[in-house]
């Protein structure tokens, strides 16, 4: 199924692509088709900025960990002091 | 009669006089040829819905897929195209049936053609398709597993309808397959379902681990009977 679920992010930083570092403001995450991934649907992300775009495609328990990781991350006790409220 | 067939992107007028790409196939020779539109996938102007026009021309059809991600990302990959035709909020109803409504004047303006054409979608393409058919002068429309279709236009179906689907599928679902042949049986139109058992969505797409090759084959067969029933087909 076409599920159209998609939600966007506003972010800032840099993404790589080739050899070139530019500028992203946005990352649309959707579950969805995917384009080249082999599976029926993927958790799909795409990252914006200055027209240009980096792009994964995960299966739902990729994507999941890759969350809870960004998570304990930024949870973690040395991390999160040097995050600006 | 030869075999041969041209395969190639070309320029058309689309909604709004905005000129987009489409790919074209056709047989080489004959005159007094079916033709069909082929809407394509959410995942865009891809390699695999190319492979389906070309199929078409195979089989005897003029078959035209209209870009419909054109406008997001001119020239860009099938993949970078999608992504920013969701970026930008997807396609409007009304811009599709323009783009679609162009492909069609192209090709009747043919004069290889017969003056018949059909419209065959996937997937989104497939919701398209059923959308087009309530709203353009179409001769036949197959719709392949279209989720969301908007059965309020079912008044307005202009032409008999094929509708290829998977049990497994969970949009379209059977409920939703059912509803929209409530529907249409109930403003008289023509149509033909067919639900194929141990099969989801995409189970034509050779390219992904939903092909389901006993209703991937049938499918074909009946779209086969279907245009060539309806728009004079072989």
């Amino acid at each position: 199924m076409c599920t159209y679920v998609t939600n966007t992010a506003g972010v800032s930083g840099s993404a790589y692509q080739g050899d070139e570092w530019f500028p992203v403001d946005r990352a649309v995450v959707y579950f969805d088709h995917p384009q080249d991934a082999p599976l029926d649907h993927a958790l799909c992300i795409d990252v914006w900025g200055a027209g240009e775009r980096v792009a994964v495609e995960l299966d739902a328990a990729s994507a999941r960990r890759l969350a809870e990781t960004i998570l304990a991350t930024l949870d973690h006790d040395e991390v999160r002091p040097l995050i600006a409220t | 009669m030869s075999d041969a067939m041209l395969a190639e992107t070309i320029e058309i007028t689309g909604h709004a006089g905005d000129q987009i790409e489409a790919y074209f196939a056709r047989p080489v020779d004959g005159d007094n040829q079916p033709s069909v539109v082929v809407l394509h996938h959410m995942p865009g102007y891809d390699r695999a819905s190319k492979e389906i026009v070309r199929t078409f021309a195979v089989y005897g059809y003029a078959a035209l897929m209209p870009n419909l991600h054109h406008r997001y990302a001119t020239g860009a990959k099938a993949s970078d195209a999608a992504a920013a035709a969701r970026d930008a909020g997807g396609v409007p109803d009304d811009q599709c049936a323009g783009d679609v409504g162009g492909a069609m004047s192209y090709l009747r303006s043919r004069t290889e053609a017969n003056g018949k054409v059909g419209a065959i979608g996937y997937c989104s393409g497939g919701r398209q398709t059923f959308m087009v058919a309530c709203t353009l002068d179409v001769d036949a429309a197959v719709d392949c597993y279209g989720g969301r279709a908007d059965i309020d236009l079912a008044p307005g179906l202009r032409c008999p309808l094929l509708g290829l689907f998977g049990v497994d599928d969970q949009s379209p679902s059977p409920d939703d397959v059912a509803a929209m042949a409530k529907a249409l049986e109930a403003n008289g139109k023509t149509f033909d379902f067919h639900s194929y058992d141990g099969a989801g969505h995409a189970f034509f797409s050779v390219d992904r681990p939903s092909y389901r090759v006993d209703a991937a084959k049938d499918g074909w067969k009946q779209i086969w009977n279907f245009f060539g029933t309806n728009l004079g087909g072989d």
